[in-house]
């Protein structure tokens, strides 16, 4: 049995981070993922902001791994051409109460070391978002937008092309760890067993369980749901920056605020409520009608038609419901279990705080093994299975560069999704990098298709062609998320002419 | 580039409204019209339509989608022989932005990107179906919720099975014809839920494709939860109250693998957006005169995405006036003065009254002969529609239609010989 010298268990955002960190190193690594690719769980249901680092008490993990990322956040996506803003956000106090709140958030992003921030009056208020209502406000110039699903498979796909080996459809069952006969942690999986000299948990809401699973019982997670409204494109010059109010000292979130997005939609969300099964992401009737209200109150200019979709995201929380508010991440390599590191309760600003996590992960992995830089690690985004990556999405282009990018490949020419404009050239691109299964899910994150106003009514056939036609993927085995989410329960008869073609 | 006019007339989409448009421009004589597709198959909506039940009023009898559309197909080949229309299939238009000159449309298709300029523009895009976003469907979004078109399409053209125990929300026609189809194919269609007192579809496919199939249809529902996290495992249904809020102790849940959603068409407007047409909130598609021109002078728009219709036939029959009427306009007005103008008379809006939801066109330019179509806000009985003066007086009514029976689900449509230019009022009242 090959012996990894690292294996992390979890592909969100944190575990590929680490994953692409320690590939810039000798060491053997292996990610174990539950789900059929990277980014399924937490990583790709957040607000997607990079925050600046005001909100944390200084000195702690996520006071300084935040602010720390936001500064490599702007460097590390350019490499991998991922898209990332910097728009700047504003706090805003309403109530007196709220004021003094912000004198004090003020003081601590400054001990934090947030750059540029400061305190604005009504007129800059006004002159950086036309219209908003509240008399002061905190500025904070570094707070930026990313693509967080973008990030995570870029994150996954420099890993990987520099080594990094990735097992999907894994869900890590127990783990023995060494002894006096064996000096390796072993990893069970239904199917499998892999053994490692450390390991890295990074399993998101799972992670209380898999450091149970070593024995390490003092970490219990809190499932805390927030739900959001995706709102329609056609409002994109609605919001110039991020505007959210002055949470309270017991939050659990930041409040429901509106948010853009790199692709030119705005959230509306999150909200906050604790629940009890950690895999429920539904949203609820009553939630969805607060955050509609809460929408058609800070966006005069909604209309009904402009709510395209709603999502949920769970919040692995380590404060319990009555203590509320936040507990610091724990990044810890534990003396009790030698060559186990713990990375547990990174909720937000976890996404921000991902590179600066796996720099210190990497620091902890340094005092348990030798570690050498390597001198041919890859830089940017690398080509995978011999496909390169397409930096520029056809929407963006002029007219004229349509016209080259349309000479060079002929499968440009080709509209798929019609609501976000995504060619049969990317999204061949999209399933051929992929490097594990293929799905429906995994080709939306990959190129927005389906996720504009018809939400697939349009593609969702297309791409059903596509994936039989060009990957021999069958109709019967073509799946939402992976096993389970079958879309389809077969051809509906047998055929003797090709699907959708005349004889 | 090249600015010269190759078209008079340039038809986007190819459904039943895109061919009869270009036949009536054709027929009006123009002599360069195109149709664009972005399908591989003119059309449109029709073909995925195996269902009877199309045509009774054009052609007196009763034809499937797909043969409707043939015969329109066949009107358009001595045309398409004597090289006056001309169509492209699997061709996207992606945009379209008017200049003093004509419009250019940039369109492309595999291995081709170029610009098509013509004198003007018909707008036959068709709708699109609402989606579980739009109706904040609540619960998770497993595998296994499709609109009820896209559904359609899978099973009729692409021989792809959606499910096997399907609830169906929202009694829209295209779900009553699916609750229908899943039957036929061995599925079961454990109910069709509206939250409306009444069925959004026509009478003819509630007892057709419901009572005909003892599939239940359970009116004044709405939805609590979709459950299961990976594929549909069932749904939990309940009554709204009178105040129109769901009533959680008649909750009821309905175990299913597939929920098909038949919620609502809207018309694909994005393009009349982009050229800058104003849009009515009502039907989501643009303001249009009585020639279907829209307020962008010279671009036309017919069929679905001017307003959706429930028959085919008068798709057909819209489009193929806004099709003369543009070849009048690239004929006449472009061809002496070489660009389209808003017409010098006064433009007399159309006001929408009482229990009315819309009424088409919006506008009126000149005494003549106009259709008028429009929706009711809720099924009545004994109701007339009235077109009047707007001005207040003892005689102002011009014209008046009764109907024993009327229902959102049915477009009301009649000629109406205008012979005033003063601002017009039509509405509805029971009697
Ligand atoms: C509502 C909400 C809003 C947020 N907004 C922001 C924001 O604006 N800015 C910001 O910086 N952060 C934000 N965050 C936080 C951020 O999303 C998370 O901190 C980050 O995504 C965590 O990444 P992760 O890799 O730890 O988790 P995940 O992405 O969940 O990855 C963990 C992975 O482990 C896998 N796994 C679990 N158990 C097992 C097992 N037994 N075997 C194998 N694999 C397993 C899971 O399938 C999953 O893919 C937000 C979070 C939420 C919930
Ligand atoms: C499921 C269903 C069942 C129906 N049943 C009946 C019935 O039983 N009897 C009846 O009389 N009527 C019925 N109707 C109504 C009638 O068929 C439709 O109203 C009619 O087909 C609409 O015609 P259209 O040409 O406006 O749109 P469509 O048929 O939708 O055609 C629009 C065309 O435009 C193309 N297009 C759109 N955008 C672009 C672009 N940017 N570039 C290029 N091409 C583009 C599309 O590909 C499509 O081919 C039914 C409708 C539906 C949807």
């Amino acid at each position: 049995m090959k012996i990894y010298d690292a294996v992390i268990v979890g592909a969100g955002v944190i575990g590929c981070a680490a994953a692409r960190t320690l590939a810039q190193t000798n060491l053997s690594i292996l990610v174990i993922e539950k789900e059929p690719d990277t980014g399924f769980g937490i990583s790709s249901k957040n607000s997607g902001v990079v925050h600046s680092g005001i909100h944390y008490t200084p000195g702690t993990n996520r006071a300084v791994c935040n602010v720390r990322g936001n500064q490599m956040m702007e460097d590390l996506c350019s490499e991998l051409c991922v898209p990332f803003k910097r728009t700047g956000k504003i706090t805003v106090a309403f109530t007196e109460e709220q004021t003094q709140s912000l004198t004090k958030l003020l003081e601590q992003g400054k001990a934090n070391g947030v750059p540029g921030i400061r305190l604005i009056d009504r007129e800059k208020m006004e002159k950086l978002q036309p219209g908003i209502v509240g008399t002061t406000a905190i500025y904070t110039p570094s707070t930026g937008i990313v693509s967080p699903y973008e990030l995570t498979i870029a994150l996954a796909e420099s890993a990987y092309a520099n080594g990094v080996e990735f097992k999907f459809n894994h869900t890590v069952r127990s783990i023995d760890i060494p002894d006096r006969q064996k000096k390796y942690f072993l990893l069970h999986t239904e199917t499998n067993t892999f053994s490692a000299k450390v390991i890295i948990n990074a399993a998101g809401l799972g992670s209380a369980d898999i450091a149970r699973m070593a024995g390490i019982d003092e970490y219990t997670l809190y499932p805390c749901r927030g739900e959001y409204y995706v709102l329609d494109k056609r409002l994109k010059e609605a919001l110039n920056l991020l505007i959210y109010p002055v949470p309270g000292a017991h939050d659990s979130g930041l409040g429901i605020h509106l948010t853009n997005t790199v692709d030119g939609n705005i959230l509306i969300g999150p909200s906050n409520e604790y629940i009890i099964d950690d895999e429920d992401t539904a949203t609820t009737i009553d939630i969805m009608e607060t955050l509609r209200e809460e929408g058609h109150h800070l966006l005069p200019s909604l209309s009904s038609t402009d709510f395209i979709r709603s999502f949920a995201g769970i919040r692995p929380k380590l404060a319990p419901p009555e203590e509320g508010g936040f507990r610091d991440f724990v990044i810890e390599s534990r003396r009790d279990v030698r060559g186990f590191i713990n990375l547990i309760g990174i909720e937000s600003p976890g996404l921000t705080a991902s590179p600066a996590i796996a720099e210190q992960v990497k620091e902890l992995v340094g005092q348990l093994l030798p570690l050498r830089d390597r001198k041919d690690f890859i830089q940017g985004r690398p080509v995978i299975h011999n496909t390169p990556f397409l930096k520029k999405r056809f929407s963006d282009c002029s007219h004229d560069e349509k016209k080259t990018l349309i000479s060079q490949n002929p499968d440009y020419g080709s509209i798929v999704c019609r609501c976000e404009e995504i060619t049969l050239a990317e999204i061949k691109t999209a399933a051929a990098r992929t490097i594990g299964p293929v799905t429906f899910a995994g080709i939306k994150y990959r190129t927005r298709a389906m996720m504009g106003r018809c939400q697939g009514g349009f593609c969702l056939q297309r791409l059903t062609e596509i994936l039989r036609e060009s990957f021999g993927i069958t109709v019967d085995t073509q799946t939402l998320k992976g096993p389970g989410t079958e879309l389809f329960t077969g051809p509906l008869r047998p055929s003797s002419c090709p699907l959708g073609k005349e004889s | 580039m090249d600015k010269k006019i190759e078209f008079a007339v340039a038809v986007i989409g190819a459904g039943p409204a895109g061919l009869a448009a270009a036949a009536g421009a054709a027929g009006a004589g123009a002599k360069s019209v195109v149709v664009i597709d972005r399908d591989n198959r003119a059309g449109g909506i029709l073909n995925q339509c195996i269902h009877d039940g199309f045509g009774l009023h054009r052609y007196n009898e009763s034809l499937s989608g797909p043969e409707y559309a043939e015969r329109e197909k066949q009107v358009l080949l001595n045309y398409e022989t004597a090289g006056k229309i001309t169509i492209l299939s699997e061709t996207f238009v992606q945009d379209l932005i008017p200049e003093s000159y004509g419009f250019p449309l940039a369109v492309m298709s595999t291995g081709s990107f170029r610009i098509i300029r013509a004198a003007t523009v018909i707008l036959a895009m068709g709708c699109r179906e609402r989606t579980a976003g739009a109706i904040s469907l609540p619960g998770t979004r497993p595998a296994g919720i499709l609109t009820a078109g896209t559904a359609q399409r899978l099973m009729n053209i692409q021989n792809i099975n959606v499910g096997r125990r399907a609830v169906i929300i929202g009694s829209g026609d295209i779900g009553l014809i699916m609750a229908r189809r899943l039957t036929l194919e061995g599925a079961e269609v454990a109910a069709v839920t509206d939250i409306q007192p009444y069925p959004g579809g026509l009478d003819r496919n509630v007892r057709q494709c419901l009572h005909d199939f003892n599939i239940p249809l359970l009116l004044s529902t709405g939805v609590v939860k979709v459950h299961g996290n990976k594929r549909v495992e069932g749904i939990t249904v309940a009554q709204l109250d009178s105040k129109n809020r769901l009533n959680l102790q008649t909750s009821t849940y309905i175990p299913c693998d597939t929920i098909l959603l038949s919620v609502g068409l809207i018309p694909e407007h994005e393009l009349a957006r982009s050229a800058g047409a104003a849009l009515d909130p009502a039907t989501q598609g643009p303001v249009v005169d009585q020639h279907l021109m829209t307020t962008v002078p010279g671009l036309f728009a017919c069929g679905n995405v001017l307003q959706v219709h429930d028959l085919v036939d008068f798709v057909s029959e819209e489009a193929e006036y806004a099709g003369a009427c543009a070849a009048e306009m690239a004929l006449n007005q472009f061809r002496s003065t070489g660009r389209v103008i808003q017409s010098g008379n006064t433009i007399l809006p159309i006001k929408v009254g009482s229990n009315l939801r819309y009424v088409l066109p919006h506008t009126i330019s000149k005494p003549g002969r106009v259709t008028l179509s429009m929706r009711v806000t809720a099924p009545e009985i004994n109701f007339r529609v009235c077109v009047a003066r707007l001005e207040k007086s003892d005689n102002r009514i011009l014209l008046t239609k009764t109907f024993t029976r009327v229902s959102p689900s049915e477009m009301l449509r009649f000629a109406f010989n205008c012979d005033t230019v003063e601002p017009l009022e039509v509405y509805g009242e029971s009697f």
